[in-house]
């Protein structure tokens, strides 16, 4: 379909609209060949044209791989079609003359800079604190130099393809960002290199988590739902796992 | 041990270890009511073993821990509730559909259910406990070797005679059950027991638990409501 009809409520905030609220748009001509964002830029363009203040949205990669896109679709984190991330997401997946409800995603970690686009840097302070390999790894490796499972290895590939786009935050009730913080945890602790501090790197990493006012997970499994990368609860079990054996265990006190 | 305790996976592991500890009570609980149908012979087994019950040291010691452990879990659950909606922000979402990955919905009001079985079990308690140890209004037993125990049956009967209250029963056991099928499996994620071997048996042993205990419960005041009736 060529010139599908569409009514959008996009939250507006800042700018001219100093007190944050929806805004209600009827945009026509929308190809259901494009994708959700290519959508906006539409609208934006209309809006532009007008001498209006475009909506602000965060983009970057558009092929569904960096993690900037971050919008609530109609209730849904990344819209209503699962493992994919809004940017992959195509208008074919909506009606004619349908009204979609666009939100930021809501969490007061996530404090709103403006209209759509929110502050997702409590996800870089949580990686700051212990999403890293410090112990000297030596030079790029020879393939195949370290010894390592393949099941080890894939389950490892598993977590690390979070994108870190905060849809598990988004779409848990609770708010909470304990997949993030699992997928992380898990990846890093389950390789070589990462094993050595994964004790200390847990501790840590629980540690930022909570100061930035997250919820606390009570495993109603939205997030593994809308991951747009569909990683697994299984990793917050493993998170869990670590924390309570380095917290019993651990003859390292992390302050 | 403290900074264990008050951070969020220390915080869900009292929820869990609190909870599965309520879990095995709610099977010797369930057991021993039991006897208020399976026997019928007036009571006396039942007040037998409610004579038991009460003047057991070892029994009366870990009662006192299940009432602390009830306090506990309620107490930490609201304390988290309040936590998790202030993790939202002060601006909810307009349209909200949760969907879940191999959870039941009713995880999302497991605070709301928690809150329902808490009203229950103050109503519970002060029908029997309360009334039993604080009141005169319970008859004795008069059987030989239970000097001093009271006819815990006859209050338990005579309770069950009103159609209300076995209603009210009734629902309240299928809060318990809606609580229990997200809460027993879930109490073995909070642990990080999540494992291809063995959660599949874990689940289906939640889920059997989750129907038959509150089952259990149910058919207890409904059986005694109809024989009262003559029905049965």
């Amino acid at each position: 379909m060529e010139n599908m009809k569409l009514k959008l409520k996009v939250w507006r905030q800042g700018g001219k609209y100093t007190k944050p609220q929806f805004v209600t748009y009827d945009l026509d001509g929308v190809s259901d060949h494009m994708s959700f964002l290519e959508m906006l830029d539409v609208l934006n363009e209309k809006l532009i044209n007008l001498k209006e203040d475009p909506i602000a949205f965060e983009h970057d990669c558009r092929e569904g791989i960096c993690g900037t896109c971050s919008l609530v679709i109609n209730g849904y984190p990344h819209g209503p079609m699962q493992q994919t991330t809004a940017c992959q997401l195509h208008m074919r997946h909506f009606r004619d003359g349908e009204t979609i409800t666009i939100e930021p995603w809501r969490s007061r970690a996530f404090p709103i800079v403006k209209d759509l686009v929110v502050n997702r840097d409590a996800f870089d302070r949580i990686i700051q604190a212990g999403g890293y390999i410090s112990v000297d790894t030596g030079q790029a490796q020879d393939g195949n130099a370290i010894a390592i499972e393949k099941d080890q290895a894939s389950h490892a590939f598993d977590a690390a393809t979070c994108i870190g786009c905060g849809a598990c935050v988004a779409a848990c009730p609770n708010a909470s960002a304990m997949l993030f913080t699992a997928a992380k945890v898990s990846h890093l602790a389950q390789i070589p290199q990462g094993k050595v501090e994964a004790d200390s790197r847990v501790q840590r990493m629980i540690a930022q988590h909570d100061a930035e006012g997250f919820g606390k997970c009570s495993n109603i499994t939205a997030c593994e739902a809308e991951c747009p990368k569909a990683i697994s609860v299984e990793h917050i079990a493993r998170l869990n796992r670590q924390y309570i054996a380095s917290s019993l265990g651990s003859e390292k006190v992390v302050s | 041990m403290g900074k264990f305790l008050s951070s969020s996976i220390g915080q869900k592991v009292i929820m869990s270890l609190t909870g599965l500890f309520l879990i095995t009570f709610l099977i010797v609980h369930l057991i021993g009511n039991l006897q208020l149908i399976l026997s019928q012979d007036e009571g006396y087994s039942f007040n037998s073993y409610a004579y038991f019950m009460t003047n057991n040291p070892v029994i009366k010691l870990t009662s006192y821990g299940l009432y602390a452990f009830i306090l506990l879990h309620a107490i930490q659950g609201t304390y988290l509730y309040i936590q998790n909606k202030k993790a939202r922000g002060s601006q909810g979402y307009a349209v909200t559909r949760y969907r879940t990955a191999g959870e039941s919905k009713n995880s999302i009001y497991m605070g709301s259910l928690g809150l329902v079985i808490l009203a229950f079990i103050i109503v519970h308690m002060v029908q029997f406990w309360a009334q039993m140890h604080f009141t005169d209004n319970v008859g004795a037993f008069t059987a030989e070797g239970y000097e001093g125990a009271k006819d815990l049956y006859a209050l338990v009967s005579k309770t069950y005679e009103n159609i209300w209250i076995v209603l009210f029963y009734v629902a309240s056991m299928v809060f318990i059950a809606f609580h229990l099928w997200h809460g027993f499996r879930s109490a073995f994620q909070t642990l990080g027991l999540n494992h291809k071997k063995y959660t599949p048996f874990i689940k289906a042993l939640g889920w059997s638990y989750a129907v038959l205990v509150p089952f259990g419960f149910a058919v207890i005041p409904v059986v005694m409501y109809l024989r009262h009736q003559g029905i049965l």
